[in-house]
């Protein structure tokens, strides 16, 4: 049987999508089930001084005093911790917190119901972003508003400044996005007397259970997590948050099932947000565009708390420590603040900290090749880290295991014909046409293992994944692995992973739903970590089954097991065909009492894989623009990609995977906003308002060419699915300031923005200076 | 707040059902509560990502906008109506074989509304398919395999016939 891994496969699990048998969380129905709804503050700050609730199951924060809040953990100095009460205690400290809930037979009544809670509050000053947090006498959401704080220098970053032939300074503020996924989230809880059952549509389904039985003072194994089919997550279903702790408390209080399921609104304003940050960053090099040194200052409006597990710091710490990207830069000096303000909490997001480190790096060395009239390409191929130096250590600390930064960058430029490029950029200027070329290189951590949370302080992530290879008698293969899924399409490619190990084809392996009562225990699913730490326990597991499988076609061919070789869905003894056995009649002969006990029964094996620190992914992208200076729209004429995810399971997917990405970058880039006013109100409340990226805004001329430089982890796979959101808006601000030569210092690039930059072009004549602002 | 009942008949998927809902209920809560069929997804609720989309008398609709009580005396088509696993619709296999879909969510309305886009547009220019599914959100694909997929289904279909 020829290797299934590699193959554009169609996935096993779109079959029950496409005909409407998909079973997401809102389409579990359970006898006797009542439906729920939140009663939210519709105040960024405020003191409640009362609630006045209508006869009828109305709860509020006093019910649950026995409940623990969400208090993440995070090891090591600068952290101040923060406690969320799953409902506000008091203080309300964000628009959409809950305050109180309510249960009743239908969400239509659930709704009338919340509508008739009274609550009394006392609007206290807002904190609307990180300038009024910082400012003398502020109000103070903590006993601090900055909730993390970290400085790092490595080498002699101000001496190499002091001397240094050319600085470059910019401040980019990246704007803040949320994931909106098109299915929200939702829980379902009921208690059956003895166990919590929770269904949800978590990333994190181990770390859900854990933060679960904390936060109710159950046992762990009380409480059993049953991930659904899930509508996209892209890391905001990674987080625990108020309502899996409400709805499972209720399901203990009233001995019924429970079922909430979050609307768009409630999405778009009181689910973890993301991105919004300020970074200053200096480059210095000499007139040659060597960079010598980097410095740089993050601020992260965090909003009002930490999320679990991953905290506040994640976002901007992740922004400093990708910031040297994939360039060889000797001293580093860089300080982190995580600013807590009256917004949502952030959380993670597709490409957490580097899509925001590529823009500001990006911005940053474009900004350089201006300044010293050489072309941007010339200048990244005068400082990526060549082919030779691996295992690389950054000025950040990280260590690069392999990458192939500098054939990325020529790939997308022949890809693209960039030399060819820039002749139409020329002619389309001299008819008045403004076309833009922006480049985006960046190097991507994948797969990390507990050494790397540890090292980080992310106390609450253990790092390993677990998976469980069980051949049943028919000989169909089952396979529990502790990370689910959110449309990746694990049932596919974990499926050819196993098919290959066992000679399997892809139909005879079933991928199955993530059930903590039967599953392995893990991380979960988020920075690209599937297909190394995950794939690392699946075959590591399979391939126990399948030395235990040649034991059994040992025992039953009479030869001894390194003698039994497999072709074919066959096991036969090596130099004698005719004596063989089909897999089917090893895995029957697996659950009989074999001859002379020479063999114990089941055919399974479990396998955990933590994964060394990190394994790179790398890529360089590059966007073609043409800006309306009269409307001020941006147009994406073409997009090119060079990438390096090293070898690739299935071909159909990766493409999914980038193309999914680079329309996240582009919303990012060019529409998405969460937006607040300065006193804390939302202004992003619907579709209409949080702008995600239809077809339009999407080029239809995407080229992709794959690198394929494996790695060393099992597979040679590295991980993939960010790609697309990190480097998407770097390559597109750089495209559209590469148009208009103006410098493009903030997200999104909104037309009213474009119009002000074109202005700023045509007066100042060329991107000359980097933007102090 | 009262709530007022109506009983109302409505043709769904060829069957005719005879139901009592609230007046206020919309057209997609009855279809996934009250019928079961809970392949129609909910992804805004008001209108904007297309996810609810069924044909109504063969027209792509909004479910989430419409209220049951409107689709009395009408024919209501969803996606359970397609195709099935192993006989899958035309469409269902072009999306299947172009991975036209990640987390599916989306998926359902995408194909109603393209089983009405390929009635009236059977040999479609790839704007005109930009322009269709432009009604649509998709948080995962990027889209362009969806573009592939309608391309495809558009030649298979013209082969075969809708």
């Amino acid at each position: 049987m020829s290797q299934v891994v590699g193959r554009p496969i169609p996935r096993v699990e779109d079959l029950r999508l496409l005909t409407g048998r998909g079973r997401y969380v809102a389409d579990l129905r359970l006898g006797g089930m009542q439906q729920v709804a939140f009663v939210r503050s519709p105040y960024p700050h405020a003191r409640i001084r009362s609630i006045r609730a209508p006869d009828g199951r109305v709860y509020r924060a006093a019910d649950l005093q026995d409940v623990r809040p969400i208090a993440p953990r995070w090891e090591g100095e600068g952290f101040l911790p923060t406690a969320q009460p799953p409902l506000a205690e008091g203080v309300v400290r964000y628009v959409g917190e809950p305050v109180a809930v309510v249960v009743a037979p239908t969400r239509y009544a659930a709704e009338d119901l919340a509508e008739q809670v009274r609550v009394d509050y006392e609007p206290l000053p807002p904190v609307p972003d990180v300038d009024a947090a910082l400012s003398p006498g502020a109000p103070r959401l903590h006993s601090d508003n900055v909730l993390y704080r970290r400085s790092h220098v490595h080498g002699d970053p101000d001496g190499v400044f002091r001397r240094a032939e050319v600085v470059v300074r910019t401040v980019i503020r990246s704007s803040r996005c949320t994931a909106a996924p098109l299915e929200g989230r939702g829980v379902v809880a009921w208690h059956d007397g003895s166990t919590l059952w929770v269904w949800t549509n978590t990333q994190t389904p181990s770390l859900i259970r854990s933060a679960l039985a904390l936060s109710l003072g159950l046992p762990e194994c009380a409480v059993r997590v049953v991930v659904p089919d899930t509508g996209g997550g892209f890391g905001q279903k990674m987080h625990l948050y108020p309502e899996e702790i409400v709805v499972s408390w209720l399901a203990l209080r009233l001995g019924v099932p429970v079922q909430w399921v979050e609307d768009r609104r409630e999405n778009l304003t009181a689910s973890a947000q993301a991105r919004e940050e300020r970074v200053e960053v200096e480059l210095a090099a000499g007139t040659d565009g060597r960079l010598l040194g980097l410095r740089a200052r993050i601020v992260g409006d965090v909003g009002a708390y930490h999320v679990y597990p991953t905290t506040a710091a994640l976002e901007p710490l992740g922004v400093a420590q990708i910031l040297p990207g994939p360039y060889d830069i000797p001293h580093y000096a860089y300080e982190v603040l995580a600013v807590a303000t009256n917004k949502p909490p952030t959380g993670a997001y597709r490409g957490v900290g580097m899509t925001v480190g590529v823009l500001a790096m990006e911005r940053a060395v474009d900004l350089l090749a201006t300044r010293l009239r050489l072309d941007p390409v010339e200048v990244r191929r005068r400082n990526l880290v060549s082919e030779g130096r691996f295992p690389y250590t950054s000025a950040s600390g990280l260590v690069y295991d392999g990458g192939s930064f500098r054939e990325a960058l020529e790939q997308v430029c022949a890809l693209a014909d960039y030399e060819h490029l820039r002749k139409e950029q020329e002619e389309a200027r001299r008819r008045g046409k403004l076309l833009g070329i922006g480049l985006a290189c960046y190097v991507e951590y994948t797969g990390l293992g507990s050494t790397t949370f540890r090292r980080r302080g992310m106390t609450e992530v253990p790092g390993h994944e677990g998976a469980c290879v069980r051949v049943e008698p028919d000989g169909t293969v089952r396979v529990h692995v502790s990370f689910s899924h959110q449309g990746q399409g694990h049932e596919t490619t974990l499926a050819q992973l196993v098919a290959d190990m066992l000679h399997q084809p892809v139909e005879r392996i079933r991928v199955e739903r993530v059930d903590t009562a039967a599953s392995p225990h893990g991380s979960g699913t988020f920075a690209s970590r599937s297909s190394v730490a995950g794939a690392g326990a699946v075959l590591a597991a399979a391939g126990r089954v399948r030395e235990r499988a040649q034991a059994i076609a040992a025992a039953l061919l009479e030869a001894a097991p390194e003698d039994v070789v497999w072709e074919e869905g066959r096991l036969f003894v090596r130099g004698a065909p005719h004596r063989s056995v089909t897999f089917e009649a090893v895995a029957a002969a697996a659950y009989r009492i074999l001859p002379g006990g020479s063999v114990s029964p089941g055919l399974e094996a479990v396998a955990y894989f933590d994964p060394p620190p990190a394994t790179f992914s790398n890529a360089a992208h590059l966007a073609v623009v043409e800006v309306d200076a009269r409307t001020g729209s941006v147009r994406i004429l073409g997009y090119f990609v060079a990438e390096d995810c090293g070898r690739i399971i299935n071909p159909l997917i990766v493409r999914g995977q980038l193309y999914g990405g680079i329309a996240q970058g582009i919303g990012e880039a060019l529409l998405e906003h969460a937006a607040y006013d300065d006193h804390g109100q939302p202004l992003a409340t619907t579709f209409m308002d949080y702008l995600i990226p239809t077809v339009w805004e999407m080029p239809e001329d995407v080229r992709v060419v794959h690198l394929q430089h494996p790695s060393d982890r099992p597979g040679g796979f590295k991980g993939m699915a960010e790609g697309g959101a990190i480097a998407a808006p770097a390559a597109v601000a750089n495209a559209v300031a590469d148009a208009v030569r103006a410098p493009v210092t903030r997200l999104p690039i909104t037309p009213e923005l474009v119009l002000e930059l074109v202005c700023r072009g045509s007066r100042d004549g060329v991107d000359r200076t980097a933007d102090p602002a | 707040m009262t709530t007022r009942l109506r009983t109302i008949r409505l043709t769904v998927n060829g069957s005719t059902h005879e139901i009592t809902v609230e007046t206020r209920k919309t057209l997609a809560d009855a279809l996934r509560e009250d019928l079961g069929l809970t392949g129609t997804h909910l992804g805004c609720e008001h209108g904007v990502c297309g996810a609810c989309t069924v044909l109504l008398d063969g027209r792509p609709v909004r479910s989430c906008l419409l209220f049951a009580a409107q689709a009395e005396g009408h024919e209501v088509t969803t996606v359970e109506a397609l195709g099935t696993p192993d006989r899958l619709h035309p469409i269902q296999q072009a999306f299947w074989e172009h991975h036209g879909l990640q987390c599916g969510f989306c998926t359902p309305g995408i194909l109603m509304s393209t089983v009405w886009f390929l009635q009236h547009h059977p040999h479609p220019t790839r704007d005109e398919i930009r322009e269709m599914l432009a009604g649509h959100l998709c948080r995962c694909t990027g889209y362009l395999q969806i573009v592939e997929a309608i391309e495809a289904a558009a030649r298979s279909v013209g082969r075969k016939g809708p």
